[in-house]
This record gives structure tokens, sequence and C-alpha cells, in this order.
């Protein structure tokens, strides 16, 4: 359909409410104000009885269709997330008593004390014990939802188990790059002066030996009932690295390194086998706006077994290599090169 | 002078007193004194008024156009690409004029509509009017006021014409990407234009906040204690030392961001290295974090700048359409006091995320969930206040009840997002989009619209069309929950905020058909407001005329004016006040203002 036409009959039907309107307010006139008052009074405060009821069935089909599309129905992929699935139900039924309990209040008072003939408003300018009940009852609800929260918060962001991995990640415009320590579990020192976009985008200190083996992959690897340290940082602007599925998530901003752990719980595999959704793969969200492309800053995590996880680690080739080729042990036997991902890849700038 | 003076103990039955015939104060004026630089407080409020709906017209269309985006993201609309021209090739919205759509609808709808339009209204209006004064303390200050926000408008509207585009980084303008020119096109001059329009209109409202500050403290009539104060204007009071309090601070933090952008100074910036011109920036020690801190040390209490007038004329509306006393006045302003102080502790919450120290984030969550105390308490007492009353629908009180309605379920979501543990899941997600426009945006505007419909005869001397206001009022509601409601489902699946196309996202494209749906309510509603737009303009000029002073049987002291009151207010002396405004079916009387005595035989109660 034309705009032109969908402006013109929403005109049209804006002139014909109008001349309703209009001619309610003449019928209301000539009926007096009194009665007319009073008949629409009646029809407003039926219409909150109305509005009450339609509202409760709509939330309730709402959550029947939409609950099962949410991530909550699949449950945490991290077993951290579970604490903090277990403190959303706990805030939801507080909250939902509370919700249920003042919406009903508001509606019905509104319909049953509508304006009658002959009905005196009763005088009531305060009652200090229902004050007093009211402040302490939220008071006390919300300290039990903040000591529980406040328990969950301080393990999330407390240290990691001392078997934890460490991966960092590394935000720019518009992409993730991820990075290994390799075999000597240290991870080389960088400063983003040393950013070269040919060869070296995270801007590796080559002179620090820990950079030899570091790698990165162009997927994160994780791996099942492992805790993972995540070393999160960006080269321009602030990102956010946004994990849903295991309910965390953490900025990365320039200059200052954050960090997030977690334990993941089921491998991809697993998922695409739990959901029945054979393409599934674990997202990580830019949760932070960087620019124009940010809704298309996308990264991918791959949960797998230690076996296979080592796997893919052994086909990787240290980023020292691209910034050096002519040291690559592999460049001097053409034929093994195959299925390495040379980090230059992996720093991908979506074109604007 | 006139004749008849309004000396205390005659004006027991204000609808007596006719002032419509008496002409006062007529020191000629021109066209250009009356209605442009008026330094009557009732025009500049209707000048903020009509600005403000100007401004929600083209926020609201902002939203619509965005929506679009969000709803079709595979359509493409040819008419689109004939108004806005590069900014939609072929009809569909680009990724960076849809970033500034959505910058410029929260900058706007906060600052000029929500702030400037709903406190700079009332406040003016009810300010002088409510508490007995001729005017503000400065009558100039507040004109200039205006003339500010005027100018800040007049400087973001023409951000959105030039080259490079209006600033696209979010209403929060975070740096380093407001405060690199290479970051985004939209980082370029549209973020120099916002900067010195946001700068302008906090001049504005420093200027109209100290006004309504010294106004309160020191302007009230004989009789006029603090406590006798109808919660409109407690209201206003605290919101006016918000906005004078935290400003400043926002202020410095947009003076150091254009220090950073274009002096070279490093503030917020530090290894940076811009991937679009391959160059390391020399800038190193700055915090982007410190930027956060400053925003948010007026971005918290923004929305309670935003929402006590709203508060305090549902309180205000709901007491005298349920012909009843607001239950617990005491308890009413003690929760408006604690709200005021609290929202200077609680700003941190929004920064959860940012690796800021975990101690300090929980002392946040503390403080934060602590002011869902003083919120519930005014939400039980405007429940206790409708409890046993006599209520009148009038279209002020419904959106009144809706403003009840929408600040509970937009406050309760707060408890989940004041949580730092789950605000780890659910920041930057659609849950906190539908938190936020369900408890600052909609119950806001809910507030707005119950006061223009309530003050509307006092302004103008004419009557809104009643019907019209129903059909918005349930119109809107319904449409407000349909639109943000569901919206917190797509939040708990972490599905993100600002983005401009989810189809490529394994973990979000189920919602296809949600977005859709929500697109279609929201041009409906915004249909709905433009009705709205259209019965007030039409009833400025043809509405029904007022026949009494009073016609809501109200008790406070603007309904003691003469319908189209001239600069000063009263004609004859300013009425005294002998009780508080709240005196509604006392001792079975139905109502008795504020101007009447205590009578021998009164009930002592309050």
């Amino acid at each position: 359909m034309n705009i032109w036409m969908l402006l013109g009959i929403i005109a049209m039907i804006f002139l014909v409410i109008f001349q309703i309107a209009k001619a309610s307010e003449y019928v209301g006139v000539l009926k007096g104000e009194k009665k007319s008052r009073e008949q629409s009074n009646k029809i407003n405060a039926f219409l909150m009885i109305v509005f009450l009821v339609l509202g409760l069935a709509g939330a309730w089909w709402c959550n029947e269709v939409l609950a099962p599309e949410t991530l909550f129905a699949q449950g945490s992929a991290s077993k951290e997330g579970e604490q903090i699935d277990f403190m959303f139900m706990l805030t939801l039924l507080a909250t939902g008593i509370i919700f249920l309990a003042t919406q009903i209040c508001l509606f019905v008072f509104s319909y049953m004390y509508q304006e009658k003939e002959g009905r005196k408003a009763f005088y009531l300018p305060h009652n200090n014990k229902l004050e007093i009940i009211w402040t302490i009852v939220p008071a006390i609800v919300l300290s039990v939802l903040v000591v529980i929260g406040l328990r969950h918060w301080f393990k999330i962001t407390g240290d990691p188990p001392e078997n934890a991995m460490v991966v960092e990640i590394t935000g720019q415009q518009f992409g993730w790059t991820y990075r290994y320590p390799g075999p000597d579990g240290e991870l080389g020192k960088k400063s983003y002066k040393l950013i070269n976009i040919q060869n070296n985008g995270l801007g590796q200190d080559w002179k620090d030996k820990a950079n030899a083996d570091d790698v990165s992959p162009s997927k994160m690897y994780l791996i099942k009932d492992k805790p993972v340290k995540l070393v999160i940082g960006s080269k321009d602007v602030i990102h956010d690295v946004g994990l849903p599925h295991f309910r965390l998530k953490m900025d990365a901003v320039p200059g200052i390194p954050t960090t997030l752990w977690f334990t993941p719980k089921w491998t991809t595999k697993e998922m695409q086998i739990k959901l029945n959704k054979p393409d599934f793969e674990y997202e990580i969200v830019c949760d932070q706006l960087c620019g124009a492309s940010h809704y298309a800053m996308r990264g991918i995590i791959e949960v797998v077994t230690q076996q296979e996880y080592d796997v893919a680690m052994a086909k990787l080739k240290p980023n020292y290599y691209a910034a050096f080729p002519d040291k690559d042990p592999a460049a001097s036997q053409p034929a093994a090169k195959a299925d390495t991902t040379a980090p230059k890849t992996v720093a991908m700038v979506t074109k604007r | 002078m006139e004749t008849t003076l309004n000396m205390p103990g005659t004006v027991a039955l204000p609808d007596v007193h006719h002032g419509e015939e008496h002409e006062h104060h007529h020191h000629h004026e021109s066209f250009i004194s009356k209605y442009i630089f008026s330094q009557d407080h009732k025009t500049i409020s209707k000048q903020f008024l009509i600005t403000g709906i100007i401004w929600a017209i083209i926020g609201g269309l902002f939203s619509v156009l965005f929506r679009l985006q969000l709803g079709y993201p595979d359509s493409t609309f040819p008419w689109l690409e004939d108004i806005l021209g590069r900014w939609a090739p072929g009809g569909k919205l680009s990724a960076e004029f849809y970033y500034a759509l959505v910058t410029m609808h929260g900058t706007v709808l906060v600052f000029f509509v929500l702030t400037a339009g709903l406190s700079g209204t009332f406040s003016n209006l009810l300010i002088p009017l409510q508490i007995g004064a001729r005017d503000m303390a400065s009558p100039l200050l507040n004109m200039l006021s205006y003339w500010f926000f005027f100018a800040a408008g007049v400087v973001m509207l023409s951000s959105l014409f030039i080259q490079t585009g209006p600033f696209s980084g979010g209403w929060t303008a975070y740096p380093p990407l407001s405060a690199l020119h290479d970051a985004s096109p939209g980082s370029k001059l549209g973020v120099d234009l916002w900067i010195t329009s946001m700068a302008l209109f906090v001049v504005s409202s420093l200027l109209g906040g100290l006004n309504y500050i010294v106004t309160v403290l020191n302007m009230r009539t004989k009789g006029m204690t603090m406590t006798r104060l109808p919660l409109t204007i407690w209201a206003f009071f605290f919101t006016a030392v918000l906005g004078v309090l935290s400003f400043p601070v926002l202020f410095s933090g947009f003076i150091l961001l254009l220090f950073d952008r274009n002096l070279g100074t490093s503030f917020y910036l530090s290894d940076i290295f811009i991937q679009s011109t391959e160059r390391a920036l020399p800038n190193e020690g700055g915090s982007a974090i410190l930027y956060q801190h400053l925003f948010w040390f007026l971005g918290h209490p923004e929305v309670y700048i935003i929402l006590l007038p709203a508060m305090g004329m549902a309180s205000e509306i709901l007491s005298t359409n349920s012909r009843k006393p607001i239950f617990g006045y005491m308890a009413m302003i003690g929760s408006l006091f604690a709200i005021t102080i609290l929202a200077f502790l609680v700003w941190a919450h929004h920064m959860f995320v940012t690796g800021l120290n975990p101690f300090l984030g929980a002392v946040f969550v503390l403080l934060t969930l602590l002011i869902a105390v003083p919120s519930a308490i005014k939400v039980f007492n405007w429940l206790t206040t409708l409890w046993r009353g006599n209520i009148r629908f009038t279209p002020a009180m419904l959106f009144a009840i809706g403003f009840v309605s929408l600040f509970i379920s937009g406050g309760l979501t707060g408890i989940f997002l004041g949580n730092s543990a789950l605000d780890i899941h659910l920041h930057d997600t659609y849950f906190v989009i539908a938190h936020f426009h369900i408890v600052m945006g909609v119950a806001s505007f809910f507030g707005m619209y119950a006061g223009v419909y309530h003050w509307f005869p006092k302004m103008f001397g004419r009557q809104l069309n009643n019907t019209l206001g129903y059909v918005h009022f349930w119109g809107t509601i319904v449409c407000a929950y349909c639109i943000f409601w569901p919206m917190h489902y797509e939040g708990l699946s972490g599905m993100p905020r600002r983005y401009y196309d989810f189809s490529q996202w394994k973990t979000f494209n189920q919602f296809g058909e949600l977005n859709k749906f929500i697109t279609i309510v929201s041009i409906l509603s915004f249909a709905l407001q433009i009705l709205f737009v259209f019965n007030f303009f039409y009833s400025i000029f043809k509405g029904r005329k007022l026949q009494t002073k009073n016609p809501w049987n109200s008790n406070t002291l603007e309904w003691t004016t003469p319908i189209n009151a001239g600069h000063g207010n009263w004609p004859g002396e300013i009425p005294e006040v002998h009780r508080w405004a709240y005196d509604y079916g006392k001792d079975g009387v139905d109502h008795i203002p504020q101007t009447v005595p205590v009578g021998a035989h009164e009930s002592k109660d309050h």
C-alpha cells in the first residue's frame, strides 16, 4: 500500500473520531453536565475492570508464547549462571506477588469506588500503623534480595579457581580477536603502540619471549567443565563482551583491562542435540554501542572436550610466525600449510 | 486598582468571585512582550509546553522511523528516501542514520520533552499559582531559561542537517566513541553541536531550577507554611534541587569531552589504536570510565528529575478526583526527600559491568534497592488514596491512575536491574529498554498528560474535549503495555539494545514477528498522540469555554484566580492560606479550599 493512501486513511479515521467526540460534547451539554459525567464515569470505571482482566490474561498469554523463546528455557550454559537464574526466579516471585497485589488493588479500587450518588468519600489523611508496615515489609524483602544477590555477585566477580585457563579477548571496530597463551601458559606483553594491522593486530611485543607461542584462533575455544578466565581489552572504543548463554557480560575498555570468569557446562555439540538445532552456536554479543556496525560485531565460542581442544590448538600457528614468516619452520616445507588460521584474518574489519 | 479585594475570610466560596471582567495590571503590552519575550510565568509555561510538544512529535517520529527498521529489516520504503535522501538509500535506513535517530530520540525525549517540557511547564505554571505568588522570584531569569532552552533546541535541530550527520553515539555519549572524530561519521561535527546544545540546555535548567527553589522558599503567601504546600510544589522543589546539584557535574563532563575532542587533552583517552586510520593515538593516562561517573552523576538524578514532577501531579490529581485527602501527606514528602537524597547515591548501578570494583558495586546495589522503599511507600499511599473514595474519572484522573500502574510495572523491574548479580545478564538488553521506558518514559508522559488535562482550563480558560481524552488514554495505555511488556522477554534472551538488525544472530532472530508487532503498535501509539496534539491545539481556540473558576472543585490556590488571569495572577491581594491543600471530604464537606479559615467546630485531624 502506498504511504500517502495510508496517511489519508489515518486522517479519515481521525476525522471520524473527532466528529464523534465533538458530537458527544454537544450531547453532553444538552443532557447536562452532571448526567453526562455520570455516564462517562460508569463507562470508564467498567473499562478499568476490563483492562485489568484483559491485561492479566494478555500477560499470561504473552508468557505462554514468549517464555519458551527466551534463554531461560534452555537453562544456563555456565555453572555460575545457574545462580543468576535462581536469583531471577526469586526476584520474579517477590516482585510478581507485589505486582499482582498492587495492580489488582489499583484497578479494583478504581472500579469499586467510582462516584455514586450519595456516597461520601472516607476522610483518611494518614494511619501511622499502616505506613510503618508498608515501609518495613518492603525493606525486609529487599534486604533478603540484596543479601542473596551480593553473595552471588561476590562469587562471580571474585577470583577464578586455580585451574582456570586464561583467554584474552580484544575488541575493535568491529570484531573480536582472541589470544591463547600457548604451551608456556603465559600471555606475552603487548602495547597498542606496536599494533600493525598487517601482521601484529594486537601489538604483541616480540622482545617478550612469552609471545613466541601465543596463538589467535578465529573463534574462542573453551573446554567443558573447565573454568575460564577472560582478560578483556579494547583497541579503540568501549565494547562489551556479552555472553547471553552464560548469563554474563563485561565491558572492554581501552587502557583498562577487565576480567570475567565462568565454567561452561555443555559443549556446542551437546547444545545442538539438546535444542535440536544443528546450527546452534554460542555467540559473543557486543553490548556497548561502538559505532555504525555495532550490530554486526559477532564472535563465536565453541565449547569442546579437552581432547578436541588439544587437537584444535595443535593446528594453530603462533602469531609470531605471521610477523616473522622467515622464522616459520613450516615455511620451508610447503607441504604443511593447510588449515592453519592466520591471525591476520581474525582482525576482521567490517567494511562500512 | 480593583474594588473587590480577596480579603481573607471573604473567599470562603471562591466560585462566587468572577474575576473575568476586571482588567488588572494593564501595562500596555505589545504582541512581542506578551507572547514572545514574556516574563509572565504562565506564558513561559505555555512556551515550554508547546515547544515540548513539538519536540515530542519530532522525537516520537524518530522512534517510529527506527522501529520501521527493527520491525521490517528486509523491506524498503521508497518514501523514506524521498524525505531522508542519502540517509535512507533505496528506502532503507543506513546504519549510521539509524544510530543517529536512536541517539536523537533519547536526547530529545529525556532532556527536551521530559525535563524542559514537563518540569519547565508545570513548575512555571504551578509554583507561583499554588504557593500564592504573583510571579517567579526573577521573571527575567525565568524568561532567559526558556530562551536558552529554545537556543539549545535550535542547535540540536541544526545538527540534523550537517554533512556528516547528527551525533550517533547514544544519548549517553560515552567516549572514546564520542571523543574520536575518526571513530564514526556521527562523531565528527555532530558531537560538537550536540555538546553545545546540551551546554545551553544545562544553563536553561540551572536558571529555571534556581528560580523555582528561591520562589518556593521565599515567596509563599501568608499562612502557606511548607507543610501546607500541595505535593506538586514539593515535587517541583525537589526536582529543582536535583537539577541544580547535578547538572553542573554533567556540564563539567561535557567540557572535558569537548577538550579531548578538540584540544588534544586525555581526560578520557588512553591506549587507542584507530582501525580506520591505522593510527595509534598519542593520548595516555585518561579513563573512559571517568566520563561515565560524571555522566551518571547527573544521569541518575535525571531519572528522578523526570519522574518527581509526574509523581507530584499524580498525587494532587488522584486526591482531587477521589474527593479524599492524599493518604500520608508527610510520608509522601518524606519519601520524595528520601528519593532525592538516594538519587545522588546510586549512579554507579549503570556501571556494574564496566569493571567497577565489585565491593563498590555492592554498595551501589544496597543503595539502589533502598530507593525501592520510598517508591513502595508512594505506591501504597496512592492506592490508599483511592480506597473508599468517590472517584471521578476525568481524563486527568485516568492518566494519573495509568501513571500509578506504569510506575508499579516499571519500578518492579528496577529491582531486577539494581541487583548487580542479575544486571550482569540483563544489562544493555531489551529488558533495560522495557524497564526505563515504562517507569520513566511512559509513566512520566502519563504524569505530564494528567497535568495537561487537569490544568488546561487554568492555562487557556477552555476545556479539552473529554471524549478524545478518553480515547487517548485507553488507546495509549494499551499500546504502551503492548510495546514494552514483550520486550522484557527479548531482554531475557540477552537481546542487546541499539542493534540495527538482528537477522544474522542465531540467538535473537526468533523474535522477528514480535518486532514487527511492536513496530505496528508503536505507529498506532504515535498516531494516538497526534490525536491528542490535535485536541490540544483545537481546544486552545475552539474548546468549550470554562464556566466556573474552579472546574474540578479543587482546594488549591490556582483555582482562586480569575479565568484567564493577567500578569500578577490575583486581581486584588493575594489570598491568605489557612489549611493544607487536601481537605476533601472532611466532616462531610466535599472540599474546603485552602483559603477558608478553620472553623470553630472542625475536627482536629491534620
